[in-house]
């Protein structure tokens, strides 16, 4: 095929889209200034709450059991200079990332055959969504039952929390896919595998990545309950660490778990909102209202 | 289905062939008659507009034509052609870039990569978009969607091209050069075209034959054949005459749905 170039319009059109184009972006703010700009309402968020503790200490609030701040982050400090915490948050971690990754296998797979199998779709789509609103803890006794106190039984828990979710996430980015798209892959051609790969995963990726946030979130519940009650020995975890303090009524150490476990948790939360900002910027979807 | 491309070697008669084709939309009370016994070709190279009102059936009789949808009764053929569909919303892909928009019909038929680079940097130079290839639909203005789908409809190397209003929501100064544009590839590439618009001038301005399109149910009410010369303007004296004559029949068919 020969190049075919119009040139009468050529000209014109290339001076309109000049006109057309969009003001030039702001200059990007230096990245310090924008993650302090992210940064310092949490900041904010952590002294008020450091300030109300503090307060309710000075208060004399159950003063025999309920240390104060100065107590609880020294008493942290300390045992962030032990290796056994550390062990502990590996123990924790690992379980998370082994029970998060089965979970991904089976809610997607369950997902995927649920969004395409129109029968299916309505027998265990209300099914999925029923299961999520299970609180973790009810699959606690059943997996102890079903594997004694193993690590099979805490990752049964985590599976059984996070997998409906991812699933979940996979079904609402298939019940949203816009026809329109699905029509424009089939006019060029595009066909099951090559129609699933360049029209279906993509447009389902953001309701996805939700679904895998969203699992995540409740797998680390299910995983810190799981580890609470399912104690191995010679496994310390941060259950177990939460456990022994509960028994000895060490609420400073207990405190210190707690913090340990929400720093986990807005650690990873911030990662899944990394990708998840990527993607939505990608797909045109963000919004830029606020820059 | 139309769209097989093994079926190329077959190419017979009309480019579109439209045989008392209906079709209806659910079923019982609720049942929506969207297009009654429509009969319409266009000859190989042809270019035809349609016109009618909102909801009178247009993208419904294109999405049959391109084999997305199945007639309720009647015959629609394209002779073994290709066909490509551009649609009334640019449609493109919000998470691939511009080029790789125009790339995907390519990839879809199995194009090497090599090949494909070079048909894409073709493509966007003839919607004037080389520069823009690199940026996502959302970045780009509604009239440059257009052109981005103009060219990836183009790039499934149709002999039969479906347009669904596919300027409607342009400038008028982007429209005239767009026209420009797709009346020098339409001639070089020897298309066939259904062009669907509710512009009359504009149907005037591209179509060797501009057919009406009557509402509720769609239904072929007439027909004009436009055989002054190329390329002519939108507000030229000839293009206004005729259109005056055709909203004048379209009036008059509005007229009479109302006894
Ligand atoms: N999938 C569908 N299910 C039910 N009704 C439909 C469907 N598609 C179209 N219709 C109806 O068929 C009629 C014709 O629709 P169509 O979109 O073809 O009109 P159109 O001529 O393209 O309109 P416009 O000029 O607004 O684009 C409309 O009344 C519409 O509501
Ligand atoms: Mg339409």
């Amino acid at each position: 095929m020969a190049i075919e170039t119009p040139q009468e319009p050529a000209a014109a059109l290339a001076g309109l889209d000049q006109l057309e184009l969009a003001p030039p972006q702001q200059a990007k703010r230096h990245i310090l200034a924008k993650t302090w700009a992210a940064a310092w309402p949490k900041l904010l968020a952590l002294v008020l709450a450091l300030v109300i503790w503090q307060l309710v200490y000075l208060s004399g609030f159950k003063s025999a059991i309920l240390p104060g701040p100065a107590t609880t982050l020294t008493d942290l400090w300390h045992q962030l200079h032990h290796a056994q915490l550390w062990s502990a948050i590996g123990t924790t971690l690992r379980r998370a990332v082994i029970g998060f990754a089965l979970a991904l296998v089976i809610g997607t797979v369950v997902g995927a055959l649920v969004s395409r199998i129109r029968p299916l779709r309505a027998a265990v789509g209300s099914l999925i969504t029923a299961l999520q609103t299970l609180p973790s803890i009810v699959w606690v006794p059943f997996a102890i039952i079903l594997f004694g106190a193993t690590t099979t039984a805490i990752l049964f828990v985590v599976v059984m929390t996070a997998a409906p979710a991812i699933a979940n996430g996979l079904i609402a980015g298939a019940d949203f896919l816009p026809p329109l798209l699905l029509r424009a892959g089939k006019t060029m051609g595009l066909r099951r595998v090559s129609l699933y790969r360049h029209v279906i995963m993509p447009a389902t990726l953001p309701a996805f990545v939700t679904g895998l946030k969203q699992g995540w979130a409740f797998g680390w519940h299910g995983l810190i309950a799981g580890e609470v009650v399912v104690i191995i020995l010679g496994q310390p975890s941060l259950g177990v660490f939460l456990s022994n303090d509960q028994d000895q009524a060490d609420m400073a150490g207990a405190i210190s778990i707690i913090l340990v476990i929400l720093a986990v948790g807005i650690a990873v939360d911030l990662l899944f909102n990394l990708v998840n900002g990527r993607i939505r910027r990608r797909w045109g979807v963000a919004d830029n209202s606020a820059s | 289905m139309t769209t097989d491309p093994g079926l190329d070697e077959t190419r017979t008669g009309a480019a579109i062939r439209i045989d008392e084709v209906s079709k209806t939309f659910g079923r019982g009370d609720t049942a929506l008659v969207a297009l009654d016994r429509v009969s319409l070709s266009v000859a190989p190279g042809e270019f035809v507009c349609l016109i009618g009102a909102s909801g009178c059936g247009k993208s419904t009789l294109l999405s049959l034509v391109a084999g997305l949808d199945a007639p309720s009764s009647g015959e629609l053929s394209t002779g073994g052609r290709r066909t490509a569909l551009m649609f009334q919303e640019s449609a493109l892909f919000p998470w691939l870039t511009a080029a790789k928009n125009v790339e995907m019909p390519l990839r879809a038929s199995g194009v090497p990569r090599a090949e494909r680079r070079e048909r894409v940097a073709e493509l966007l130079d003839l919607v004037q978009l080389s520069a823009f290839g690199d940026k996502r639909p959302h970045e780009l203005s509604g009239g440059m969607r257009q052109r981005v789908a103009l060219a990836r409809a183009l790039a499934q190397d149709a002999d039969v091209l479906l347009m669904d209003e596919p300027f409607g929501a342009l400038d008028a100064m982007t429209r005239d050069l767009l026209h420009e544009v797709l009346e020098g590839i339409w001639r070089r590439r020897q298309l066939s075209i259904l062009f669907v618009t509710h512009e009359v001038r504009e149907a005037v301005r591209l179509g060797d034959r501009v057919v009406l399109l009557s509402s509720r149910p769609g239904r072929v009410i007439g027909e004009f054949g436009v055989d002054f010369e190329r390329p002519r303007g939108m507000d030229s004296a000839q293009t206004v005459g005729l259109a005056i004559k055709i909203k004048d029949r379209l009036r008059e068919e509005i007229v009479r749905h109302g006894h």
